[in-house]
């Protein structure tokens, strides 16, 4: 059924070592949990020996359209399972290479919670480079395997954000940026270019959302 | 009579048990040192054993019948089919060769061509006995030279049917007299004989088998031994009947039986009685060397030997040669069959009573043949010392060996822990040797197509049969205390270089492995219990890679306590006091034990309330309201990530409330 009520079919891999314990992903992932033709995978969760089971993984991205991954920042990169994901389901052969084009035409991008503040992710900031300078590997690793690569989803500073009303404004944000890539309502040339997912997103209805790194001018 | 079969008992083994371990000592071999002994006892010398010396040899050429059972159970019918080429080329161009060239030398000095011919067939022999023996020893058997050799020798076995049938056919003058003897026509012989053959072939398969099987059941030892015994003989009595000689018969059984779940069971069963019979069969060789036609004429005799070993190498070292065998191994093939066989003495008799030749001729050529013998532990020994150093210093890589795979790892015990062990090894194609003493087992595998050996893995021999001398690791999965204790001390003792990894019923038998020397020791319920665990914490919610790390931290954690108790469980009276522990005991102190500091770092490294709260009381003491947040604050300098896996988290203070 989802298949058929959807422009695009999309897929949450959600690397997360202590779920339990987070303030900002869990509040996310509550808030896209139960959308339509949102399929959420808990990566932790399913493999929590790391025991990835490649086939099952590559069935599942064959089954969808876009691929989300949402995960915090560590050390500038992802948790480690979604390294070992990387390495062991987007296989020589199947994601690139010669006869590697079953990947060919998705959209993939990350949705990011960074203890910093965006400021820090600038050239003169703290962490002299910015969010898509840091991603360049994810970007080369999508153009490789022939995805349409789009700017991250990133909560900066994570840290302050302690309570539900601190995060609802995300949450929010992030369940409309899952709804336009369900429902093609994104530009999406204009999510390849921009900084961060957000900009691209369509007027909000309603309220309007304001990402961490705009949201205390 | 039991007193002189006692008394000569004592002589053959007080003989052996002197002798063989001073030959080798002194570096001769223990071939060598059996004839020297048999010499010493002989009637030439010491005296101490006579005319009965005949009888003896029979009787022990039986070792031979054995051995050649043993080495067809090494040989499976593939790797049979391998060597048909050395077997029917090699073998048969030197029993052509050797006889050809004899014949022409006896023809030379003026022997008639009948026995000359004869003469020439009875010396292509060689001594099975001695070359496998002595290729054992010196691990050369599945060497190429020792492979051609190997096949050279089967070769000559099967011959010996024609030849003797030929016999008759040389007889001078009362040829009809021996040609009674065969008592079938040509065409009802072979008849017979492909009968057995056929015969043994299926018994081997259909009945052998499922008899042992039954056997094995019994789990009484002595029982299977006997049926081992009782299945040799059996088969060497039914080739004397169709005319086969027997070594090839129980060759040929052995072959059929080495795909068999029991082989190594049936290889340690025999090994001793081997080992026995063919070293009295060397002794009795020794003692029967007549150094009365020796000392008559000693220059002829040693001119013999000289001439026929010469001419035997000869004949060996140019087919090496033409079949291609590289330097080393074209020597060692020409030096270890230089020798006249043991058949020899039967075929030579066989020519007096055909009349093919008188005693005059045999006599003499008795003592060749023994001296023979004698010198290929010698040539042997120049061999290695003098030749083989020079032409291996060529640096020439020796050609592909025809050896078995001998497997890298052995598993004793297949029951449900050893299973899984196997079961994975073999579903990533590596070859291991498995042992297991359940009869029942062993066939049920055996049905799914699962190579097992029946066997006690706490019998030496049958370890060593399983090739714990080759392999790399050797998995102890028995589950019984006792064995499992046992053999690893063995194991760890006479295999030094076998890593060993076994399972431990509880940790008193933990304690008693680590005592053995074993190095890697799994507690048999661990594993499945701490899955459960981890799966019980999931099941409350824990999420379930959070479980997995409190369960690998505990598991860390109770390591640890294991082997720090160690001690307290004290040296050898370790095991016993262990198990005088009563289990309610030890399950207090551990309970007691347990200490919530355990799972410490499994919080603290994913702990980042610690960082946060760094963040958060530089930005409370710069005084800056939230908004300051844009400067970010002196703590983000490390990567700013909402929980971030701290180097050090012992670093952060316990964070204020």
């Amino acid at each position: 059924m989802r298949r058929m009520s959807f422009a695009r079919r999309v897929l949450v891999q959600l690397a997360h070592p202590v779920l339990e314990r987070s303030r900002v992903n869990r509040r996310l992932i509550a808030a896209v949990r139960d959308l339509p033709g949102v399929t959420l995978h808990d990566l932790y969760e399913r493999y929590p020996a790391f025991d990835i089971d490649v086939r099952r993984e590559q069935a599942l991205l064959l089954e969808h359209d876009v691929i989300v991954f949402q995960h915090p920042f560590y050390w500038y990169s992802t948790p480690a399972i979604l390294k070992e994901w990387q390495d062991l389901v987007l296989e020589h052969g199947w994601a690139y290479g010669k006869g590697g084009t079953r990947l060919h035409g998705k959209l993939t991008c990350n949705a990011i919670t960074t203890g910093g503040p965006a400021t820090a992710y600038q050239h003169d900031g703290r962490n002299r480079f910015t969010m898509r300078e840091l991603l360049a590997p994810w970007d080369q690793t999508a153009f490789l395997c022939g995805m349409r690569f789009l700017a991250p989803l990133v909560v900066h500073g994570s840290f302050r954000l302690g309570s539900d009303e601190d995060v609802a404004p995300h949450a929010e944000l992030y369940r409309r940026a899952l709804l336009a890539l369900r429902d093609d309502t994104l530009d999406l040339s204009r999510a390849q270019q921009a900084s961060y997912l957000q900009d691209a997103l369509p007027p909000a209805p309603s309220s309007t959302p304001a990402t961490a790194a705009k949201e205390q001018p | 009579m039991t007193d002189s079969v006692l008394v000569q008992a004592f002589i053959y083994l007080a003989a052996a048990v002197l002798g063989v371990p001073l030959a080798k000592r002194l570096g001769l071999g223990s071939v060598l040192g059996y004839l020297l002994s048999g010499v010493i006892i002989g009637p030439f010398a010491l005296g101490l054993v006579g005319g009965e010396g005949h009888s003896v040899m029979h009787f022990a050429e039986f070792g031979v019948v054995m051995m050649l059972f043993l080495v067809g159970l090494e040989l499976r019918p593939a790797i049979l089919w391998q060597l048909r080429r050395p077997i029917l080329g090699l073998g048969g161009l030197q029993v052509a060769g050797t006889t050809v060239a004899v014949a022409a030398a006896a023809l030379a000095l003026g022997v008639a061509w009948r026995p000359a011919l004869a003469i020439g067939m009875i010396l292509a022999m060689s001594s099975t006995a001695i070359v496998l023996q002595s290729l054992a020893e010196k691990g050369q058997l599945k060497s190429p030279g020792g492979q051609s050799a190997f096949s050279i020798l089967l070769f000559q076995d099967i011959s010996v049917i024609p030849i003797l049938a030929v016999f008759p056919l040389l007889a001078t003058s009362a040829a009809q007299t021996a040609a009674k003897d065969a008592g079938h026509p040509g065409w009802l012989q072979a008849l017979m004989v492909l009968g057995a053959v056929i015969g043994l072939i299926a018994a081997g398969r259909y009945i052998v088998r499922p008899a042992f099987r039954l056997l094995a059941q019994t789990r009484l030892r002595e029982v299977f031994t006997a049926a081992t015994l009782f299945l040799v003989v059996g088969i060497a009595l039914l080739m004397q009947l169709v005319g086969l000689s027997p070594a090839l018969g129980t060759f040929l059984a052995g072959v059929v039986l080495a795909e068999s779940e029991y082989r190594h069971e049936l290889e340690s069963d025999l090994e001793p009685f081997k080992g026995l019979l063919l070293g009295l069969f060397f002794i009795s060789v020794g003692a029967q060397i007549d150094f009365a036609i020796v000392g008559d004429r000693p220059a002829v005799i040693a001119g013999l030997v000289t001439a026929v070993v010469a001419g035997k190498l000869a004949v060996l070292y140019a087919l090496g040669r033409g079949f291609g065998l590289d330097r080393p191994s074209r020597w060692l093939l020409a030096f270890s069959l230089s020798q006249v066989g043991e058949f020899a003495f039967v075929l030579l008799s066989f020519g007096v009573s055909s009349k093919v030749f008188g005693s005059e001729l045999a006599s003499p050529l008795v003592a060749v043949v023994a001296l023979s013998m004698v010198t290929t532990p010698l040539l042997l020994i120049l061999l290695e010392r003098v030749i083989l150093p020079r032409v291996t210093s060529t640096a020439q890589r020796p050609a592909d060996h025809i050896t078995h795979q001998d497997e890298a790892v052995v598993i004793a015990g297949f029951g449900r822990f050893g299973q899984v062990v196997g079961r994975l090894l073999r579903a990533n194609q590596i070859p291991s040797t498995v042992l297991d003493l359940d009869p029942n087992m062993v066939e049920l595998l055996g049905r799914l197509g699962i190579k097992v050996h029946y066997g006690d893995a706490a019998r030496p021999e049958l370890l060593h049969a399983a090739g714990c001398d080759k392999a790399r690791l050797f998995v102890l999965a028995v589950d019984d205390v006792e064995a499992s204790t046992r053999i690893a001390e063995h194991v760890h003792r006479a295999y030094p270089h076998l890593k060993i990894l076994a399972r431990a019923r509880n940790r008193a038998h933990y304690y008693a492995l680590r005592h053995a020397g074993v190095q890697h020791i799994f507690r048999e319920t661990m594993g499945s219990a701490l899955e459960m665990a981890a799966e019980t914490l999931h099941q409350l919610g824990v999420r379930a890679y959070t479980a997995q790390r409190m369960t690998a931290a505990w598991r860390r954690h109770d390591e640890r306590a294991l082997q720090e108790l160690e001690s307290l469980w004290g040296g050898d009276a370790g095991v016993y006091f262990a198990q005088a522990r009563s289990m309610l005991q030890e399950t207090e102190r551990l309970m007691r034990a347990e200490n919530p500091e355990v799972f410490r770092e499994v919080e603290a490294e994913w702990d980042n309330d610690s960082l946060r709260d760094e963040v958060l009381e530089a930005v409370r003491a710069a005084g800056a309201p939230q908004p300051a947040a844009e400067t970010p604050p002196a703590p983000e300098t490390q990567p700013a990530a909402e929980t971030q896996p701290a180097a050090s988290p012992s670093a952060a203070p316990t964070p204020p409330e």
